[in-house]
Parts: structure tokens; C-alpha cells; sequence
């Protein structure tokens, strides 16, 4: 038994982006990026299934791209007045600075964190082994 | 007795309660023998803690009888939602994938209410992770309207309303997103609010749409809701969304409304774009009534146009998936909740794929594949981005309306309770059910759903939805109590009253029957 | 794995200018996590620092630490940075089993600080500026454990175990600019820049910054461009590796030189570099090839909607940047020039790492040559010896003490190295270890004629010869009479007395 070395968990995209620029739509045409807004393929929806960690069978997948075909053909709705002129608003209560103090509060005990566990050692959650890498 | 005590409102219940007329022990009977009558039928409940329930409800009384100052609703029997978190209850969201999970912690507003020493009856039934609007996406079936078993009762807090509506319940929890309160609420007949975002702790909230999500009250009347606000409200540290406004007493708003009868000075709002076509013959006729009888107490109305909120069921339908994606990516096989291997084994990713296509349902899948649509590079600003700069419109259609009106007003929903199924594999008509009630979600106001009367092609609830700016839920309430006042004055009795009796064999049964 | 085939370094730096990029992680000292009041605390029983929050529960929420915001301040402060009026979190979606939520709450878009600049210093004195591009505040992840498999290592493991109470660790992820210009000293350059991150995190007090702990952490990227002729246009950037893993400086400087030895043989022979994460391993000297890196990493960041947008006032800003320490670079140079060190001297002190306590040691009333002298010689040997840290042996005021008690003349420096033995075990202060081993120079000149006038006595050839003027004669009794007194007597007085003796 080892331990893996402290991972790093985070990554920046490189080449460097200034700090207030969007490195993903900036750099990326992303998946099956060629297809417009709207327009939404099986294989599409096969990386979005994978991407979301969902198992769908070939027949799901069809029937999931039809759906949601017709779906973003209806929300798409929204690009007709999002102008750029329109700032976006993420909280519908503006709030800034909300913050709690460096104090220490209760916590769980052992034996609370690991009781819905489906599997654990008495101390760890327990998983099957880990194919990729950190991120 | 059993069953008068299940007819009553929680503020009468509470009233009995004081003068010792009545224990908490009798009364959660009452209802636990009622739950037991009508279940079958209903199915508003995902567990029931009788055994709890009764010791709670006993330890009240004993408590009372100590002499000890209880809170105006102690005693009074709930049901919660099951999307907030119970230390000593399952609290599955309606999904499989949760099926079983206790947490190891209670929601702030269940903290609450048992600080106030209500009595939680159990968990009510709910579209799974409070995804849809008839509580068919229930991973443990449907719950039925006690109007009509044939119908759904809106969704997702279909468990909530039904509960109150079939007296299995004086009041409940419920989680609004984009109408999952006031819907229901229309659709069985009974008073349900969304208060203003922030306004009550989300913390405990099994997550749906972070930005959209608010806990707030279901009853029968307004009054009640309004007793159970004062209860679950206010700042909450462990919420960072959560507002640190002094909040008035909501309770003395709803009784200041209901004795005053008088709307003078008041000037409401009929929004344009809710209402028209598309909205039930049935539906907008008691809604031009209950406009009517505004009219005659007093109230100045006008009609307003909000053009954005055309595009509110747009917005809703991509900051909500996406929004839900990322909040339901927890469910992973790891911490809590179901696990399922792959025959064969496999890796953990294999594990987190399997368990999550055997534990969410439809629905829920759906919405995740739409939400990483809509987050994915390349489609951000397109869909996501987009949609904030509508949130943004609406609040600004709000805002200059808000300028002129007192409040909006609109139905509650475009139709009363639909058939079971009918609408279960069209999500695109599914999804318009939560077009009156989305904006105010995607604005963070407060919205308030009473019923109205009954729709006269099918003899089934119509409800009436006021809004009002952010922060004015006292103003809701008010309002809230004078049409509930005036509406019951015009029939001499209340709406519920006319539901049927789903438990003929039951021991008390009433002789009232339906009327 | 098949060892790769390297460049010699010259040849390498001759051919392709290395470009160079650095994403270094600081934990953070608060008293509790980043979005959870958890204690900061890993190690120890696992799962037990763990709220709601921190194993991701259905339901619970995250809210800000305060302190780590103002901590993040500073040090994007002394970053050079600016702080940004408004800055916010995002949510970094990605699944695995150390990441609760399975996303990561970080800063995207708009971090707290950016547009910064550190000065390094290069073993040779030059100075050389790293362009920083934004620091930004996240929370680390849980712990894995991967058990069974041939290496124990998470390739073959059968099953993995996890320990959630390092997730939500408070970190400041630290994001250089793209270095170019630092041409053969990249490795050295790579080490001075973390060793000066870690010396700012420490003067400011927010970070243990201990390497081996994880404290501070490493990501290098690093691609080599071929170079061009004068007058040409600088080819354009090639493809870049990101070595992880790189848990000390020494690493940081080791796994740099390999890269570009490594990437250098492969361009060389007209192979292509593959864009990927590359793990260091410390035992090998080399990287190995890890996670491919392609346009499908998508991590869906938008805008974390549990929390609200970071917006320090001016006022703190300032209150936070008067309250800075002086900048490492800066202090170095202030203190070389105090402390009347050689270049050479200075340089030794810096390599030690040992700055810190010879500047608490004079603060104490040693003087900076003595304070050195014992730092960086006898106590750093003993720690080498016993592979420690020379600062957890001893501390500065007892050292100063030791420096005193030798100033005095009441210990030798073979005494002294007596007594610091004492301190280093236990044994107590100096002057308490001095007179529970009777370690004081004999001071009674009478103690000392006596024994001078024997070995004299002893050795009359020697006598005769310190009597004809040959001075250094006297060693032979010197010599004599300190084994006499078994040590405890100061040379100097000795041979005083010796000559007075031999000449009376």
C-alpha cells in the first residue's frame, strides 16, 4: 500500500490567457464544435453522457438527441435578445462580500461521514480502482 | 373528533393547542390515522415517522404542561419535502439514487421548525431532484390529486400540496425553483409561497438550481403560511446567499389582510404575457373574477406589459440544467447513495457511469445532457451566457413595472390538474406549465399561489398568483388573507371544504361530506 | 519503462531556448477551510475534520473564509499583483474520487489577483524577473490511497481508499506568465522561483510552506523552440509538458533540466512532443508520461452560484499591503549589507536557508558573523547528520546565548560544541547544560601556572627554545596543558601565561 503524492487540483489554461478574458470559449471549439448552435448529434450527446458520467445505451442516445434537438431548438430563443450590450446577472439578490469567520465549528464524526458510504474501510470511502489520472 | 381535528387550520390547531383544548399527542394522531386512510389513494408521503411523530408531539405536550412558552405552532403537525435534509428521516429527493440515505445532518428549516416544536409527520413525495411539474418523476410513483386520484397535483411538490389538501397535513414544506410551490398549490387548492431568494435558508436543500431554489411554506390558508414563514425564515450564516434582513412578522401581515377586507391605495399589476392564449377557458374566467372582486375592495388595476418574460422559459430551461448538472455530479457512488458495479467490475469511473444511469431517471438525465450542453466549451455564451443576460431583462421588466404597481398579478398556472401520463412523454409541454411562475424565480421576488374557485369545465382548482419586489413578502401575505376573505365571505365557506372525502370508511367520517 | 534517451544539457540549451511556466499551489494556515469552519488540519485520523460541506452532502453549502481572502490579498500583494475590485468563483467541473462535489470551487475569469511580477534571484546574484499572470483562490482536494498493484501506485492498484480531510483545504494557485529569456539557468531559475514564493509565503506567515508536506506545490511547464538565426523570426512556441509531482527545490531544478534534455533528444530527431502531464519521480531522476492533455478536457466552468462576488474595499487593500513584510529580494539585500557579509558568505547563508534564524539570532544579541559561523556550520552539520531541519534542532535564543557565554570566555569553541550537544538533546539552556557537565574554561590562572609550570617543566627543550624567542615552540605546551585541563580552558589565556611563565 502507498499514497500518491499531494495531486495538484487545478489547472490553467496554457498559453496564458489575460485575467479577464474566457479561455474556454476564447480557445476552444470544443466538442463537435463545427455544428452550430442548435444542431445536435448523437455523437454530441454521447460525449455530453460521458462527460456527465451517465451510461446511455445506443437506443437512449437516439432517442436523447431527438429530445434534445428539440429542446435547444427552443431555448436558443434566448441569443435573440441577449445582446452584448446586456450585462449578465448570476444572483438574482445582489450580495458581495459574504463571509464567515476563521472559526472552527462542529464537525461530523467518523462514524457519521462514512455512514451512507456504500463501501468503506472504517475509516476511508472505499472505490474501485481509478483508471485516469488527477486533474 | 379524530377527524375535525385534520379539517382545521394550523393557526385554529395552534389556537386549540394553547388553550389545551386539544393535545399535540391527539392531533398527530388524528392526522397519522388520516395518512393511514387516505395513503393508499394519495400517495403524498415517502416516509411517514408515526412512532417519531407521536413521541415529538408528546414531549410538546409535556412541555406545555411544564408551563414552558412554546412557539405559536408548537404542537402542530408537518410534513416535509423530501429534498430537505432529516437527521432522523430518509431524504431521497424522489431518486433512487438516494434511496435509503439518511443524513447526518437537518436542514436549517427543519432545525427551525423543530425549535418551534412543530411535528414532523414524515417525507413528501416529489419529481425526482424537483425536476418537473406533476410529481410523475418520482422514482416511488406518482401522487395522486385528491381532487381527482386521476390527476397529477402539480409537481414538483406535488407530495407537499397533496398532503395539505387531502388533510394529511395542516402545513408542509416545499422548494420552489421555477413553480414547484405555487403550481401545486393551484392545482390542489391550497395556499403555497415562494418567498423572496434568500429569504429562507436553502442549507439542507437537496440542490436542484442553486440561483433559482427557495424553501417555503404550503397550508391550506394564508394565514398559515404566513406562521410557518416567521418560523422558517430569516438569516442563516451557513447559506452565503442568504439575506440578513429584519423581517416584519408575516403572520401579523396575513391577519391585518383578513381583517381589513379593504385593498384602497393598492395598485396591482395584470401581467400581458400571462394570460391569453393558452390558458384554460376555466382558468381565466375565475382569475377575471377574483380580479373583479379585487377591483371592488379598493385595489387600482391595471394592466402591464413584461416583453422578456417571453424568453423566461428559455433562460429557466438552460441555467437550471446547467445549474442541476454540475449540483447533481455529487451523486457519484462514493460518499452516499446507491452504488451500482458494472457486471464484471470495472473502474471507478465505470462504477460512477453504471450507478448514475441506474439511479437517475429520465428526466433527470435529460436535463444533466442539457445542462453540460450548455456549460460545454463552445456553447457557454451561446446558451448559458445568454440566458444570464435574460435573467437580466426580466429583472429589468420587473423593476420598471414594480416602479408603477404595488404587485403583479396572473394565474397560477395555464391549466388546471391534467391527467396522469398525459403529458409525461412531451417534455417540451411539460415544461410550459412553469410559464407563469418562472420569472419571478429568475428574478429571486416573492410569488404567493391561493385558490380562486374551481374551473367550471372540470370542476378542479384555479389558482391566482400575486408577486411582489424582492423583500415585500409581507405584502404577499396581506393581500394573500384579503381575497382569501373575500372569496370565502362570496362562497360562506372554504375552497377545500368542496374536495372530496377520499376516506368514506373512515371512523369519523365526516357528515359535512363534500358540499 | 524504457529509459529515455536525453541530451547532453549544453547541447540542448545550443539547439532550443527553453519557455518556461509555473502553477504553484499554496496551502494556506487558517484556522479552518476554505468554504467550511473543518479545521485546516490533514493527517491524523482520516475523515474526522470533515463537515457537510467537505464530503459534499446533498444540501450543504459553501461560504467564504474570510481570512483566506485577506491572506490571498497579501499575497497577490506581494506578488506584485493587483487586486481585483470585483472577483468571483467558478465551479471547475471534472469527476474523481478526491474532489467531494465533483467539481472544484476555484476562481476562473476573475481571479482576485493578477498582472504581478517577482524578482528571483539565480545562484549568481543576477536578478531575473517571473512574470506572474494571476493568483487565484481554490480548495484542494481529498486524499487517495491506492492499495494492492505491484507499485502500490494507482496503476494496477485493485481498489483505492479515500480521506477527505485535506478537501477544502484553503489554496492560492499562483500562474506565472509564459518566462522566456532564462536560457541555460532554467533549472536554477525554476528552483529560485519556488524558494522565493516559499520565502514569501513565510514571511507572510499564511502558509507552513513545507514542500515534502504538500504545503506548496510545483506544476512546471516547460516547451522547447527551435532557435533561429539573427535577424530571423523567433520560431513559435513548441509543445509544452506539465511536470507534477515535483515535491522539493531540488526536484523543481532536476526535473527542469530533464525535460529540456528530454524533449531536446526528441525534436532533435524530428520526433514531435506530446502535450501531456508528466509525473517526476524523485527516486529515477526522470518524468514519465501521464494524462494526455486534448481539446476534450472540458471542465464547464460558470460562475459558482452558491457564492457572491469578492469585493475588497480600497481600505483593506491598503491596510493589507501596508501591513506586508519587505520583499524577500529586497531584505536579502538590506541584510547583506548590515550584516557586512562577502558575497561568498551571503550566498552561503541564502543556499542554507537558514536566513530566518540567523536573523532571529542576532535579534537575540549574537553577532551576524557568530550567528552564521554556528548556523551555518556546526548545527547544520549535526542536522545533515541526522537529516533534519538545522532549525528544528535549536533555537535562535539559545544560540545567541551559546554566542554570549563564548564572547565571555567562559566556554572554548570546542566547548561550545560540547554544550550545544547538551541543548540539541534536551538537556536545557546552555548555561544550565554548562553546569550540569561541568563544561566552564577554567579561569583560575593558578589551575593553570600550575599546570604550565609542569609541562614546562616537563619539556625543557621546548622551554629553551620559546626562551630563545622561537614563540611557536610554545604550541608543544600549549598542547600539553589544554589535554591537561581536559579542554575547559581558553587557548588564548594559556598561551599568555605560557610565554609570561617561560620568560619569568
Amino acid at each position: 500500500m502507498s499514497t500518491e503524492t499531494p495531486p495538484t487540483t487545478s489547472e490553467s489554461a496554457r498559453p496564458a490567457t489575460s485575467a479577464n478574458s474566457r479561455p474556454v470559449a476564447a480557445n476552444s471549439n470544443g466538442n463537435g464544435g463545427s455544428n452550430g448552435p442548435g444542431e445536435i448529434t448523437t455523437e454530441q450527446v454521447a460525449h455530453l453522457a460521458n462527460l456527465a458520467r451517465i451510461n446511455l445505451t445506443t437506443a437512449e442516445i437516439a432517442k436523447m438527441t431527438v429530445e434534445l434537438a428539440a429542446i435547444v431548438e427552443n431555448v436558443a430563443k434566448v441569443t435573440e435578445v441577449a445582446t452584448p450590450d446586456v450585462p449578465a446577472t448570476s444572483h438574482p439578490i445582489p450580495l458581495t462580500n459574504v463571509y464567515r469567520p476563521d472559526v472552527v465549528g462542529e464537525t461530523l464524526t467518523q462514524e457519521q461521514a462514512l455512514s451512507g458510504a456504500p463501501e468503506h474501510d472504517g475509516s476511508r470511502f472505499r472505490v474501485s480502482a481509478i483508471l485516469g489520472e488527477e486533474q | 373528533m379524530s377527524h375535525d381535528l385534520t379539517r382545521l387550520s394550523a393557526s385554529n390547531l395552534a389556537e386549540k393547542l394553547t388553550s389545551g383544548e386539544v393535545s399535540s399527542a391527539e392531533a398527530t394522531d388524528a392526522h397519522l390515522n388520516r395518512i393511514e386512510a387516505v395513503e393508499p389513494d394519495v400517495h403524498a408521503f415517502l416516509h411517514v415517522a408515526a412512532d417519531a411523530a407521536r413521541a415529538t408531539a408528546k414531549a410538546i405536550d409535556a412541555r406545555r404542561a411544564d408551563g414552558e412558552k412554546l412557539g405559536p405552532l408548537a404542537g402542530v403537525p408537518i410534513a416535509i419535502k423530501d429534498v430537505l435534509c432529516t437527521i432522523d428521516m430518509p431524504s431521497t429527493a424522489g431518486s433512487k439514487i438516494l434511496e435509503g440515505w439518511v443524513p447526518p445532518y437537518d436542514a436549517t428549516v427543519v432545525k427551525r421548525l423543530r425549535a418551534a416544536g412543530l411535528v414532523p409527520l414524515g417525507k413528501t413525495n416529489m419529481d425526482e431532484f424537483a425536476m418537473g411539474s406533476s410529481t410523475e418523476h418520482s422514482a416511488y410513483g406518482p401522487t395522486h390529486n385528491p381532487w381527482d386520484l386521476d390527476r397529477i397535483p402539480g409537481g414538483s411538490g406535488g407530495g407537499s400540496a397533496a398532503a395539505v389538501a387531502a388533510f394529511e397535513a395542516p402545513l408542509a414544506l416545499g422548494s420552489d425553483t421555477g413553480g414547484s410551490i405555487r403550481q401545486p398549490a393551484a392545482l390542489t387548492g391550497s395556499v403555497g409561497m415562494k418567498p423572496t431568494y434568500g429569504g429562507v435558508s436553502r442549507y439542507g436543500a437537496i440542490a436542484l438550481a442553486s440561483s433559482l431554489d427557495q424553501v417555503g411554506p404550503v397550508s391550506r390558508t394564508v394565514l398559515d403560511s404566513a406562521l410557518l414563514h416567521d418560523v422558517i425564515g430569516g438569516h442563516d450564516p451557513r447559506d452565503s446567499t442568504s439575506l440578513r434582513d429584519e423581517w416584519p412578522s408575516f403572520a401579523a401581515a396575513a391577519r391585518e389582510g383578513a381583517a381589513t377586507r379593504s385593498l384602497k391605495g393598492l395598485t396591482i399589476g395584470i401581467v400581458k404575457e400571462l394570460q391569453g392564449d393558452g390558458f384554460q377557458a376555466g382558468v381565466t374566467q375565475r382569475f377575471q373574477e377574483a380580479v373583479e372582486l379585487l377591483t371592488a375592495a379598493g385595489a387600482e388595476v391595471v394592466e402591464v406589459s413584461t416583453p422578456s418574460f417571453e424568453y423566461a422559459i428559455s433562460a429557466y430551461y438552460l441555467i437550471l440544467p446547467a445549474e442541476a448538472s454540475s449540483n447533481l455530479a455529487k451523486f457519484d457512488s462514493v460518499r452516499f447513495g446507491l452504488r451500482v458495479n458494472p457486471v464484471g467490475g470495472g473502474t471507478v469511473e465505470d462504477v460512477m457511469s453504471a450507478t448514475r444511469e441506474a439511479g437517475f431517471g429520465p428526466e433527470v438525465k435529460r436535463r444533466i445532457i442539457l445542462g453540460t450542453y450548455a456549460l460545454s466549451a463552445g456553447y457557454y455564451d451561446a446558451y448559458y451566457g445568454s440566458a444570464q443576460k435574460v435573467r437580466t431583462l426580466i429583472q429589468r421588466d420587473f423593476a420598471r413595472v414594480f416602479a408603477d404597481v404595488d404587485v403583479l398579478v396572473s394565474p397560477s398556472a395555464p391549466t388546471t390538474a391534467f391527467k396522469l401520463g398525459e403529458k409525461l412523454d412531451d417534455p417540451l409541454a411539460m415544461y410550459l406549465n412553469d410559464l407563469t411562475t418562472i420569472p419571478a424565480n429568475l428574478a429571486g421576488v416573492p410569488g404567493i399561489s391561493l385558490p380562486v374557485g374551481l374551473a367550471p369545465e372540470d370542476g378542479l382548482p384555479v389558482g391566482i398568483q400575486f408577486m411582489a419586489p424582492a423583500r415585500e413578502d409581507a405584502r404577499l401575505y396581506k393581500l394573500g388573507a384579503t381575497l382569501e376573505a373575500l372569496l370565502e365571505d362570496k362562497w360562506g365557506h372554504t375552497l377545500l371544504s368542496q374536495a372530496p372525502d377520499l376516506a368514506p370508511q373512515e371512523m369519523f367520517a365526516s357528515e359535512e361530506g363534500a358540499v | 519503462m524504457a529509459k529515455a534517451e536525453l541530451m547532453p544539457y549544453d547541447k540542448a540549451i545550443e539547439m532550443f531556448e527553453p519557455v518556461l511556466g509555473f502553477e504553484v499551489h499554496v496551502e494556506l494556515n487558517t484556522k479552518t477551510k476554505m468554504f467550511s469552519d473543518a479545521p485546516n488540519f490533514f493527517g491524523g485520523e482520516p475523515n474526522t475534520n470533515v463537515t457537510p460541506v467537505d464530503l459534499g452532502l446533498p444540501g450543504s453549502l459553501p461560504v467564504v473564509n474570510e481570512q483566506a481572502v485577506k491572506y490571498s490579498i497579501s499575497l497577490g500583494l506581494a506578488l506584485g499583483c493587483s487586486i481585483a475590485p470585483s472577483s468571483r468563483f467558478a465551479r471547475k467541473n471534472y469527476f474523481y474520487p478526491d474532489l467531494a462535489k465533483n467539481y472544484q470551487i476555484s476562481q476562473f475569469d476573475e481571479p482576485i489577483a493578477f498582472s504581478g511580477s517577482v524578482e528571483v534571484e539565480l545562484p549568481d546574484g543576477r536578478l531575473f524577473t517571473v512574470p506572474i499572470e494571476r493568483a487565484h483562490m481554490e480548495e484542494d482536494a481529498g486524499k487517495l490511497t491506492h492499495v494492492g498493484g505491484a507499485t502500490g501506485r494507482i496503476q494496477g492498484a485493485e481498489y483505492s481508499l479515500v480521506d477527505y480531510n485535506r478537501a477544502g483545504v484553503p489554496l492560492v494557485e499562483i500562474v506565472t506568465d509564459i518566462i522566456y529569456g532564462a536560457e541555460s539557468d532554467a533549472p536554477e531559475l525554476a528552483k529560485a522561483y519556488v524558494s522565493t514564493i516559499r520565502d514569501i509565503v513565510v514571511s507572510l506567515g499564511i502558509s507552513d510552506a513545507k514542500m515534502e508536506r504538500g504545503n506548496l506545490r510545483c506544476d512546471a511547464n516547460i516547451s522547447l523552440r527551435p532557435r533561429t538565426a539573427p535577424g530571423e523570426p523567433p520560431a513559435k512556441l513548441g509543445t509544452r509538458t506539465e511536470t507534477k509531482n515535483v515535491n522539493s527545490l531540488r526536484s523543481v531544478e532536476r526535473a527542469i533540466r530533464y525535460e529540456i534534455q528530454r524533449q531536446a533528444a526528441i525534436l532533435a530527431k524530428g520526433g514531435t512532443i506530446t502535450q501531456e502531464t508528466r509525473h517526476w519521480h524523485e527516486d529515477t531522476g526522470e518524468t514519465s508520461a501521464g494524462r494526455p492533455k486534448s481539446d476534450a478536457d472540458d471542465y464547464r466552468y460558470f460562475p459558482e452560484p452558491d457564492l457572491l462576488p469578492v469585493e475588497p474595499s480600497a481600505e483593506l487593500i491598503e491596510e493589507l499591503r501596508a501591513a506586508l513584510p519587505e520583499a524577500p529580494a529586497l531584505r536579502r539585500r538590506r541584510l547583506k549589507a548590515d550584516w557586512g557579509f562577502t558575497d561568498l558568505e551571503f550566498q552561503d547563508v541564502v543556499n542554507s536557508g537558514l536566513l530566518n534564524e540567523i536573523v532571529a539570532t542576532t535579534a537575540a544579541g549574537a553577532s551576524a558573523q557568530s550567528a552564521r559561523k554556528w548556523w551555518t556550520g556546526e548545527i547544520a552539520r549535526v542536522a545533515n547528520v541526522r537529516g533534519v531541519d538545522a532549525s528544528s534542532l535549536v533555537s535562535p535564543l539559545h544560540v545567541s546565548e551559546l554566542v554570549a557565554l563564548v564572547d565571555a570566555g567562559t566556554l572554548t569553541d570546542r566547548l561550545a560544541r560540547q554544550v550545544l550537544d547538551g541543548v540539541i538533546e534536551g538537556e536545557g539552556t546552555p548555561d544550565e547544560v554548562v553546569a550540569s557537565r561541568g563544561l566552564a574554561v577554567v579561569s583560575d590562572d593558578g589551575a593553570l601556572i600550575v599546570a604550565i609550570d609542569e609541562a614546562l617543566a616537563s619539556q625543557p627543550d621546548v622551554l629553551a627554545k620559546i626562551r630563545d624567542g622561537k614563540v611557536q615552540a610554545a604550541g608543544a605546551v600549549i598542547g600539553a596543558v589544554m589535554k591537561a585541563m581536559k579542554g575547559q580552558a581558553d587557548a588564548a589565556r594559556v598561551r599568555e601565561l605560557v610565554l609570561e611563565r617561560a620568560n619569568a
